[in-house]
């Protein structure tokens, strides 16, 4: 069978889009649909800091204030930021560790379907009888008396979600472990691709904690249970502790790949290799280990007592050093590099002084004492925008300029790009530098309104132009990004000229099959070492050329997610409307069933001859 | 690693004996790693139901749960064998994230 | 392609289900799902442990009032054995006897079966005698955490079954070692948690 493609009709293309198990198109469909929350949680920060702008005022009404603001919190960290990172890790891990494609490439695509179900889910709520109003952390106490369905659809779509994520973390991790390619060792993995690991088992061991957490939270609203509520002997600390255990390694599974991305950017522009490979490893792992040992520092005024909060605030401190490390080894990287300022190094320039502003009023809080004053102020706002803004969001920004030729084989405007930087790095800055003061100054967090003549209109007033500056970069990169899709100018090999990795050494575009032969990894950076020797194929070969092995598209993850999208309206409603049991077992039925056929048909995939190879060229986009 | 096939081998007649001889052996192992499996718990139950102190027989049933999952792992589940480093790493990082988790909310739940 | 090969007993690998890369992923995936579902547990058991005894004033039901050592002592045995089964189930397939790794892949059903009767029957008795999932924290936390391990169980079986059938006309090959390999390697995880189910929740609860 040759799967070379053709030109298709509108209605295949979608039936492809909608079937594919491809780690690359699968990694765009991440990117778009997680672009696409990443817009409507922008949307909804607009609103709050135009909400906030002036004092006592009635742009929103407080309840649709509480909605806003809990909505843009869970969209842009559960589907906005997760799921664009991951489509970088599906776009670029395989072809980093010279995979084929990732372990489980129909998991893959269930893993997506679930995400992206669960995002629409949770986003129904806003025309179906209102929003999750209890913050995107959903103390239990608040949410389990906050009337009508929004707090279920937060819990309902979370769980769809979730799943995906656990999935998509499982098998990043066997695709690490199993599928990287001779003589890529583990001490010869690029750092993405170690952050992308690491990251992984942190998603492994966070997200069940939450799944029991949403399960109680679930059986406590719609099924009468009482983990809750203590005047049926409850306890409302455990949500926060379930909570927490999920909540702060997430901020790590977010972080990390940002770290990642980078730690490959500096590499590549200062084109020197990362200084101190080793240690950064090293420092990943440590992380992600102490990443989970500090979370009850998010609860420090819950009255845990002095000894807890003592041993809390130490080992929180502790993941300082590490990450210290890190910084020390990018600026190590940079020095005496020959460097290059593309859009991409501009913004990982940028990200150091944020980020280790972020890390450095991190570490305040992490003295307890001193949190008793900065808790649920807008130092607290400021801090956690400093390292999600300042790193993360950075990140994905730096991620979209660094590997958009390698998922779409086209060049985004460096020009553009950098004014795109300017607006959102400044209007970053004007935005949320100025609420650690306000924190100081004691304006409380998540209010939707203040009086004026508090000392807050002027700061307050400042942060949200600084949020129309951010939203005028971003607007400018929407134009970016429709202007090359438009122009769409092939770039070619290689596209930014000093790539070190294997990613950078496949033809573009990457043949669906990614690797005609597999290659051979002959070092850290391989990629720069074959060119160093002047191999102009780039890449050496660990294997004659032979058939392909190559897994069949496949509808099912597509209807195995819907079957839980319809179940989810089904335990919504339960005890409400009389059709509310039979759809959810109808919608757990179609999951079951799709789960059932895809045990009881053998699906072996299929081969690409080798003499279909030979002469093969480019990609199949 | 690139390409997923598997060579088929033949064992020799020696070889095939050797190997049939080598996993009933290792089935004895288990039938006997079961009767220790019912053995501790017989004691634990027993314990249990003579009513002796909780303070005593407590860490008592612990362990011997402790020692009965062990067996479990590395005999029925084979963790013994080559090839498992990376299940075992991952399986001991979860019991030691699931501790900590028990070990707080014994503690620090309620005051 | 490998799974098109007819194996003899000569032939068969020493470890069929890691013998191609697709086998060696599943295994190892799997193995990575156990340490999450670890975590699972451990979170329910820590509820559990947090919430046990805990309910409105003046409630009658406490652990030591509510669990029978006896009723619990058989499930542990029927899952215990159930758990050999499975290995005799797994030391056949090793064998290259498909009609060996049936059969006690099918007693391991039964004995499973059995356990899960026993605990629709405690369950029953304890809605019965007002326990309900709605009667306090305590209750909440105890069906949710030992349901949670019956799901697992209910899992199991409906896994076991659907492989039974589905292979009894392919017999066995990489392919469906494999597949039968992980469901072992499930329902002995099953056990494990199991085992800390009777020592914490029931044994530790009627301890005086």
């Amino acid at each position: 069978m040759s799967a070379i493609a053709q030109k298709k009709g509108f209605g295949s293309a979608l039936w492809d889009w909608l079937t594919t198990v491809d780690h690359k198109k699968i990694a765009i469909l991440y990117l778009a649909s997680g672009g696409f929350f990443f817009v409507v949680g922008g949307i909804e920060a607009m609103l709050i800091r135009i909400q906030l702008a002036v004092p006592d005022n009635s742009f929103l009404s407080a309840g649709l204030y509480n909605e806003i603001l809990t909505m843009h919190g869970t969209t842009m960290i559960f589907l906005a930021a997760m799921p664009i990172l991951f489509g970088y890790m599906n776009a670029v891990v395989p072809l980093q560790i010279g995979a084929r494609d990732v372990a489980f490439p129909f998991l893959n695509s269930l893993g997506f379907w679930l995400f992206f179900f669960g995002g629409i889910f949770l986003n129904l709520s806003w025309f179906m009888g209102g929003a999750p109003d209890a913050g995107w952390t959903s103390y239990a106490s608040l949410s389990l008396y906050s009337p009508g369905h929004g707090i279920d659809f937060y819990a309902l779509g979370l769980q769809i979600s979730g799943a995906g994520t656990y999935i998509a973390g499982i098998n990043f991790l066997v695709t690490i472990i199993n599928m990287r390619a001779p003589g890529m060792t583990y001490m010869r993995m690029p750092l993405f691709t170690w952050t992308t690991f690491v990251a992984s088992a942190l998603i492994l061991f966070a997200f069940p904690p939450l799944t029991i957490g949403l399960f109680f939270l679930i059986f406590d609203r719609m099924f009468g249970a009482n983990f809750f509520d203590h005047t049926m002997g409850g306890n409302t600390i455990i949500w926060e502790h379930l909570f927490w255990i999920f909540g702060h390694p997430e901020v790590y599974i977010l972080i990390l790949p940002a770290f990642g991305i980078f730690s490959e950017i500096f590499a590549i522009f200062s084109r020197k290799r990362l200084f101190g490979y080793s240690a950064m490893v090293f420092a990943t792992v440590l992380i992600g280990f102490l990443g989970f040992m500090v979370w009850a520092h998010h609860m420090f005024t819950v009255g845990l007592g002095p000894t807890a909060n003592a041993i809390f605030a130490v080992a929180t401190m502790a993941i300082a050093v590490p990450t210290g490390v890190k910084i020390f080894n990018w600026l190590l990287t940079i020095w005496g590099g020959s460097i290059k300022v593309t859009t991409p190094m501009l913004y990982a320039l940028g990200f150091i002084p944020s980020f280790v502003a972020g890390g450095v009023t991190g570490v305040m809080q992490a003295a307890a004492p001193l949190d008793y004053q900065l808790h649920d102020s807008y130092f607290i706002v400021a801090h956690f925008h400093y390292v999600i803004v300042g790193g993360v969001v950075l990140a994905i920004l730096a991620g979209l300029h660094l590997y958009w030729p390698l998922m779409f084989n086209t060049m985004l405007s460096e020009k553009l790009g950098k004014i795109t930087f300017w607006f959102f790095f400044l209007g970053f800055h004007a935005t949320f530098f100025i609420q650690h003061f306000l924190g100081l100054m004691g304006m409380p967090r998540r209010v939707y309104t203040f009086i004026e003549g508090q000392g807050w209109d002027l700061f307050n007033f400042i942060s949200s132009m600084g949020a129309i500056l951010m939203a005028i970069g971003v607007i400018v990169l929407v134009i970016n990004i429709v202007m090359t899709t438009v122009k769409n100018v092939p770039v070619g090999n290689d596209p930014w000229k000093d790539g070190r990795t294997l990613e950078w050494a496949i033809p573009q575009p990457v043949p669906f099959y990614n690797f005609k032969r597999t290659p051979l990894v002959r070092g850290l950076d391989t990629f720069w070492i074959e060119k160093q020797e002047g191999n102009k194929e780039g890449m050496s070969y660990a294997e004659p050329l032979s058939d392909i092995h190559m897994p069949n598209n496949s509808f099912i993850p597509f209807v195995m997610s819907l079957g839980l999208f319809i179940a989810a309206f089904g335990a919504l409603y339960n005890g409400e409307k009389a059709w509310a049991v039979p759809v959810l077992v109808i919608g757990l039925g179609i999951t079951l069933a799709s789960m059932a056929t895809r045990s009881l048909k053998d699906d072996h995939g299929y081969h690409i001859h080798k003499e279909d190879l030979m002469d093969h060229k480019g990609g199949n986009y | 690693m690139g390409h997923d096939t598997h060579v088929v081998v033949a064992k020799n007649k020696t070889q095939y004996e050797y190997a049939r001889r080598k996993r009933s052996q290792t089935m004895q192992m288990q039938v006997v790693t079961f009767a220790i499996m019912i053995f501790l718990t017989f004691i634990a139950f027993a314990a249990v139901a003579a009513g002796m102190s909780a303070y005593y027989v407590g860490p008592v049933i612990l362990l011997l749960a402790a020692i009965q999952v062990v067996l479990q792992l590395y005999y029925f589940m084979h963790m013994s064998e080559k090839g498992h480093n990376m299940p075992a790493f991952f399986l001991y990082s979860g019991a030691l994230f699931g501790f900590t988790f028990v070990i707080t909310f014994l503690t620090i739940v309620w005051w | 392609m490998a799974e098109e090969v007819k194996y003899t007993p000569q032939t068969w690998p020493e470890h069929p289900e890691t013998a191609n890369l697709e086998g060696k992923n599943k295994f190892l995936g799997f193995w990575l799902f156990l340490g999450g579902e670890t975590v699972l547990f451990a979170s329910l058991f820590a509820t559990y442990l947090a919430l046990k005894n805990k309910g409105p004033e003046g409630m009658e039901f406490t652990t030591q009032s509510l669990f029978e050592l006896p009723l619990v002592f058989v499930m542990t045995m029927l899952l215990l054995t159930s758990s050999l089964t499975s290995v005799y189930a797994m030391y056949h397939m090793k064998n290259f006897n498909f009609r060996g790794v049936q059969t006690w892949m099918a007693i391991t059903v039964l004995l499973g079966f059995g356990f899960l009767a026993l605990e629709i029957y405690e369950f029953y008795h304890y809605v019965h005698i007002g326990f309900t999932y709605s009667q306090s924290a305590f209750s909440s936390s105890f069906f949710t955490l030992v349901g949670t391990h019956g799901l697992h169980v209910v899992i199991g079986l409906g896994w076991i079954i659907l492989l039974m059938l589905r292979n009894a006309k392919r017999g066995l090959s990489i392919y469906t070692a494999q597949k039968y390999y992980t469901a072992s390697l499930y329902w002995h995880f099953i056990d494990v948690v199991w085992v800390f189910i009777f020592t914490v929740v029931y044994l530790m609860g009627v301890m005086s």
